[in-house]
């Protein structure tokens, strides 16, 4: 099953990647792969914005804006007036439902 | 399973339960040694660490099935802190989870016959993954519960397994700066800890992916049915209520006559939609979950409409369930986003832009026309 794929704001620098493989490790759909020691963007259409390559990324090469992809919470979020970004799963700590 | 089943740690000494919420301390403590799923302590040279059972009970699975209902799931918590599965020496593998109790049981029962310890982060009983995106299950939490557990003196190696779907959460690079612990991510799924165990920590490209299978999307049904349920039920009742507008007045046979039928409608399509949007979900046209819900809402109307029970009954009423249905559907499976998994927020957002305003503007003609066919005459 694929998503919109135009809208992915997910970028890579291969100039800055040093072969570390994490990217490739933590993403769930297989988005980078390690070919030759370094990091390749093989499906960017497939990203889903989670962020977890960013976020082990020590050499700061991958930059996405990093979300939830979900309704209930973006929902939530425009009628709190809250940015998007905070947006997690429209569910408060204490709250049942969450995705 | 070990015999050893000593008194509980916290009436022996206090110091063991240090890793455990201060706040929570002997109180929980004593409970947490009395939960159905511990069943003895392990020695090691910070203190006893509870031993958690490997099986499954009956209560385990009532559990369960309450959270896949949304009963109580906000009780649904692990004591956060260290535990032992089998007897774990100081070169077992070290694993994190989160304290939703029911990625803890997947994690206790993948593990049966091994020896491991189990570090559970505090992410207010929430899952890891969506823990990990709000950054309760994050590099804070983890480095926090690292130090206060002692764990550099409960092992002697320095690898900390964290699931794959916590990594949105944390940084592996910034977790081994802090407090020397190197984070491999183990595989999306728990029932592949054995084989990823066995390998040396080694997962394959399968045990990486996220998949989104039908009974996984099966088993997210009763939650969208339960928290959509309420939304639905309100409406449903409006329905009924306004059921009784007539032109000649407010009657108590509207309501239980147009009233009740449009109810009835309204909550089929729910259901149409919240069951059958997961189930053929990659099967309907589009990528968009609300154009994929849309399309669903107007086969309901044309299924009705095959089978001879005219959804309107007049052509207004008719008019009026051609929009209301697929606006209904198309709201409710583009809810279904956050549940499923590949869905990306600038997506989102950007269906969202177009579809909520539709979604809107049907409803809001779609009850209009229902509305015009209470006061015209053969309206209904």
């Amino acid at each position: 099953m694929r998503y919109l794929e135009d809208t992915v704001t997910l970028e890579f620098d291969a100039t800055r990647c040093n072969g570390c493989g994490l990217c490739a490790r933590v993403c769930p759909h297989a988005v980078f792969a390690l070919v030759d020691k370094r990091a390749v963007l093989t499906d960017r259409g497939a990203c889903m914005e989670c962020g977890a390559c960013a976020k082990n990324c020590e050499q700061e090469a991958i930059r996405v804006r990093a979300g939830v992809g979900c309704a209930t919470g973006l929902l939530g979020s425009v009628l709190r007036r809250t940015e998007p970004t905070n947006t997690s799963c429209g569910c408060s700590e204490d709250s049942s439902d969450c995705c | 399973m070990a015999q050893e089943t000593t008194s509980n740690c916290c009436a022996e000494g206090a110091s063991q339960c240090a890793c455990n919420d201060p706040g929570a301390a002997p109180a929980t403590t004593l409970g947490r040694m009395d939960t159905p799923w511990t069943n003895g302590v392990v020695h090691t040279s910070v203190g006893d660490v509870p031993q958690v059972k490997t099986a499954l009970g009956a209560r385990d699975h009532l559990g369960s099935a309450k959270v896949r209902w949304d009963i109580g799931r906000s009780q649904y918590r692990v004591p956060p802190g260290l535990y032992a599965v089998g007897e774990p020496g100081a070169d077992a593998p070290l694993l994190v989870s989160a304290n939703y109790k029911l990625s803890f049981d997947h994690l206790r029962r993948a593990l049966s016959g091994r020896s491991a310890w189990i570090l559970v982060l505090d992410t207010k009983g929430v899952n890891v993954w969506c823990a990990a995106g709000k950054g309760t299950f994050g590099t804070d939490e983890l480095v926090r519960r690292v130090e206060s557990c002692a764990l550099d003196q409960v092992v002697t190696h320095r690898k900390l397994v964290v699931p794959q779907l916590g990594a949105s959460g944390v940084s592996a690079p910034e977790v081994h700066r802090r407090c020397g612990f190197r984070v491999e991510y183990g595989p999306v799924r728990a029932e592949d800890l054995p084989a990823f165990l066995d390998s040396g920590l080694k997962a394959t490209g399968q045990m990486r992916r996220m998949n989104f299978g039908l009974w996984d999307r099966l088993a997210l049904v009763p939650v969208e049915l339960t928290n959509g349920g309420k939304k639905a039920l309100l409406v449903a009742a409006g329905m009924v209520l306004l059921g009784g507008l007539s032109a000649s007045g407010y009657s108590m046979a509207g309501v239980r006559t147009v009233g009740l039928v449009g109810a009835a409608q309204v909550l089929a399509t729910f259901l149409f939609a919240a069951i059958l949007g997961p189930a053929l979900l990659p099967w309907l046209p589009g990528r968009a979950f609300s154009v994929k819900g849309a399309l669903l809402g107007l086969a309901f109307f044309g299924g009705l409409a095959a089978l001879g029970t005219s959804p309107g009954g007049s052509w207004l009423h008719a008019g009026a369930w051609v929009l209301l249905m697929p606006a209904i559907a198309s709201f409710v499976v583009m809810n279904f986003t956050g549940a499923s998994t590949f869905t990306s927020q600038s997506g989102v957002l950007r269906e969202m832009r177009l579809a909520v305003p539709l979604q809107i503007a049907g409803a809001a003609v779609g009850l209009g026309l229902w509305l015009a066919g209470l006061f015209i005459a053969g309206g209904h």
